[in-house]
């Protein structure tokens, strides 16, 4: 894995799209190895976007628009199309068709990304797109197996009438080069099929290892243009892999993208892992570990493989979060018994004790503006959530329903908290921050731990079943309570922790 | 002394406790090298020395190495009073034996919470061996919160079993 890191800044365009400003990211290195754009694009919209700024009829004017090549691996975002046109389709977004052909490439060039070439791999591109858009339970996408594949020329100018005469209400078309320098250009266009337009497009160069990315990106963009929500599927997911018996069992800690895919372990299992969260930035992953023996907190870092002690404190530490804005890494800790919660900077230095009672004070989710902070305390004689300010004054409870409420998780959105609703059985929860409309989304019989993806609409959760087996599965559950599935993983899956949309 | 008369001799110091058993947690301790009869040292070729979890369970009985707890609570009642005794007399006779408590919850619990109420447990054990004149120095606790399990099932005995704090002496 590559860590794509500074963002590229956008730049204001040298050329106009009809009637369409908008920004463009791009670099000196992409425009130099780009190849040739299908003319009849150029002919049909004068000019596209970024990537047709590289066709070369128009090298000469694009030299100027160099920048700094970004870091290898990194994602070259366009800006998201600033088409304000209405959408044709007015039903459900579940009965909505949504046609996926197989991405087409230029020419079928190699790449590290598929051994079929790029050619092979727009194929794939349009399979994970679709998993990605069926998978959240809103859309019925038709994938590019059972789809003629249209050619290069038609990604930007499609054959409108074929699309519609199959049914389909919306199309998604793209296209994937391979790039000089071995990274490659995919780009992802949007189109209604009833009014004949396009809706929404963009691109992206990645590095051949990050292909699913780009698809990930594509579907983001069509998920946020139909629903009008904000994208989720370009992100990541730690859990707690699970193997062996139920009195043995084996916790490794393990990372994987959205839909399952580049799953890898991190921990060998020697040591039971417990209770990960990505950092922000998604370079450090914290963790409950027993590698010595006692359960504490760890800080891993993913590039280097380096681990280090949350705090310096023979005590044991639970339940480690992050700040939003990764300055600041929250824990539990258990002094002769009592545990509490405290706050330290995630660079190290003296820890702030945010709690400070007799009753078990446990997590915390801190609010997306970083300026208060959910946690969970027995204070009350059971488990309840209470909510106080960023630096522990103001702890007042919120949860007054029936039951008791755990692991409460602050939306990225900040509207709703997500909890583990304790009334007999374990159920996944979600009420406002005043602890006001509690809805619960999830009826299984020990539901538990709940995460948001990054746009605050769908929440993860693991699922234990019954009696001896007692095995447990990661589940999602979006919040109408309706679109719930389970997530596949290689063995038994626990403790998931969503980060934020990839940097 | 062989395994059998060990066993016997700590049965019939857990009777001696009975009556202090019944009394609350804070009216208590007896110094336990004044009440009744400590096992003694007597290795043999079949029984583990001191320091092993052999010896130890077998000098206090196994039933008397692990005590257990209500839901959510962690309070030591007049059984885990008379069991903790019963160790008490073991380590003050086996002074150089360190050893650990363990302590566990059952799996109707979250798993954070469940960690930090294992530690609430297995502290509340300590601070009763401590309360009986064992130096806090000797003992470790540590909570696996709803991680490991004795009993498998989802039922009210299984849960029962599992909601407990262990003192095991690692070799």
């Amino acid at each position: 894995m590559t860590n794509p890191s500074t963002p590229v800044r956008p730049e204001e365009p040298k050329l106009r799209a009809e009637g369409v400003s908008k920004g463009l990211w791009h670099h000196a290195r992409a425009l130099r190895d780009a190849l040739g754009f299908p003319p009849r694009l150029l002919g049909a919209n004068g000019v596209v976007w970024v990537l047709a700024l590289i066709a070369a009829p128009l090298a000469a004017q694009n030299q100027d628009l160099g920048q700094r090549p970004p870091p290898e691996g990194a994602v070259v975002e366009t800006e998201e199309e600033g088409l304000s046109g209405s959408v044709s389709f007015e039903g459900n977004l579940e009965d909505l068709g949504i046609a996926i052909p197989a991405f087409a490439t230029d020419r079928d060039a190699a790449t590290p990304a598929n051994t079929g070439g790029t050619g092979a791999l727009g194929v794939e591109l349009a399979r994970v797109i679709t998993g990605d858009l069926r998978n959240n339970g809103l859309f019925k996408p038709t994938g590019p197996d059972s789809l003629p594949r249209p050619a290069y020329a038609e990604i930007a100018a499609p054959n409108y009438p074929t699309w519609g005469n199959r049914g389909a209400d919306m199309l998604v078309q793209g296209y994937v080069r391979a790039q000089g320098d071995g990274r490659l250009a995919v780009g992802c266009y949007l189109y209604d099929t009833k009014l004949n337009t396009q809706l929404a497009r963009q691109g992206w160069l990645v590095g051949a290892s990050e292909w699913r990315r780009a698809a990930h990106k594509c579907a983001d963009l069509v998920y946020s243009r139909l629903s009008g929500e904000s994208p989720f599927f370009d992100s990541r997911i730690a859990y707690i892999a699970e193997t062996g018996p139920k009195n043995a069992r084996i916790k490794r800690l393990a990372i994987m993208d959205s839909d399952g895919a580049n799953h890898r372990f991190i921990t060998s299992g020697r040591a039971t892992a417990l209770t990960p969260r990505y950092s922000p930035d998604y370079k450090r992953l914290s963790y409950l570990s027993y590698v010595d023996g006692n359960p504490r907190i760890y800080v891993y870092d993913i590039g280097t493989g380096r681990q280090t002690l949350v705090t310096q404190s023979r005590n044991p530490t639970f339940a480690p979060r992050w700040s939003p804005d990764g300055r600041y890494l929250l824990y539990s800790m258990a002094v002769a018994g009592n545990t509490d919660i405290y706050r330290v900077p995630a660079s190290g230095g003296q820890s702030t004790r945010l709690t400070n009672g007799p009753g078990i004070d446990i997590g915390g989710s801190y609010s997306p503006d970083g300026s208060r902070i959910v946690f969970e305390s027995d204070r009350s004689g059971a488990q309840q959530c209470y909510v106080m300010d960023a630096d522990g004054g103001n702890q007042r409870r919120i949860s007054f329903g029936g039951g008791r409420c755990a692991t409460p998780e602050w939306s990225p959105r900040g509207d709703q908290i997500a909890f583990t609703r304790i009334a007999g059985d374990f159920n996944v929860a979600v009420m406002s921050p005043s602890g006001q409309n509690v809805r619960a989304l999830t009826n299984g019989w020990q539901d538990e731990a709940p995460t948001w993806a990054p746009n605050g609409r769908i929440i993860q959760f693991f699922r234990s079943s019954r009696g001896a087996r007692g095995d447990a599965q990661l589940w999602q559950v979006d919040l109408t309570g309706r679109n719930e599935r389970r997530l596949n993983t290689p063995v038994g899956a626990s403790d998931p922790a969503w980060g934020p949309i990839l940097p | 002394m062989t395994k059998n008369a060990l066993a016997l001799l700590a049965a019939t110091a857990t009777l001696a406790l009975g009556a202090c058993a019944k009394k609350a947690p804070e009216q208590l301790p007896p110094a336990p090298v004044e009440t009744g009869t400590a096992p003694t040292e007597t290795p043999t070729d079949s029984v583990s020395g001191p320091g092993t979890q052999e010896h130890f369970a077998t000098a206090v009985g196994a039933p008397n190495t692990t005590v257990y707890f209500d839901t959510d609570m962690y309070d030591i009642d007049a059984e885990d009073a008379a069991k903790l005794q019963t160790q008490a007399r073991y380590f003050a006779q086996y002074s150089n034996v360190n050893f650990t408590v363990e302590g566990h919850a059952d799996e109707r619990g979250t798993r954070e919470y469940n960690l930090a109420l294992g530690e609430r447990r297995a502290n509340a054990a300590k601070n009763y061996l401590v309360s009986l004149g064992i130096p806090a120095e000797r003992i470790r606790t540590v909570s696996y919160g709803k991680e490991r399990p004795v009993a498998l099932g989802s039922d009210e005995g299984s849960w029962a079993q599992n909601r407990r704090a262990a003192t095991v002496v690692i070799d």
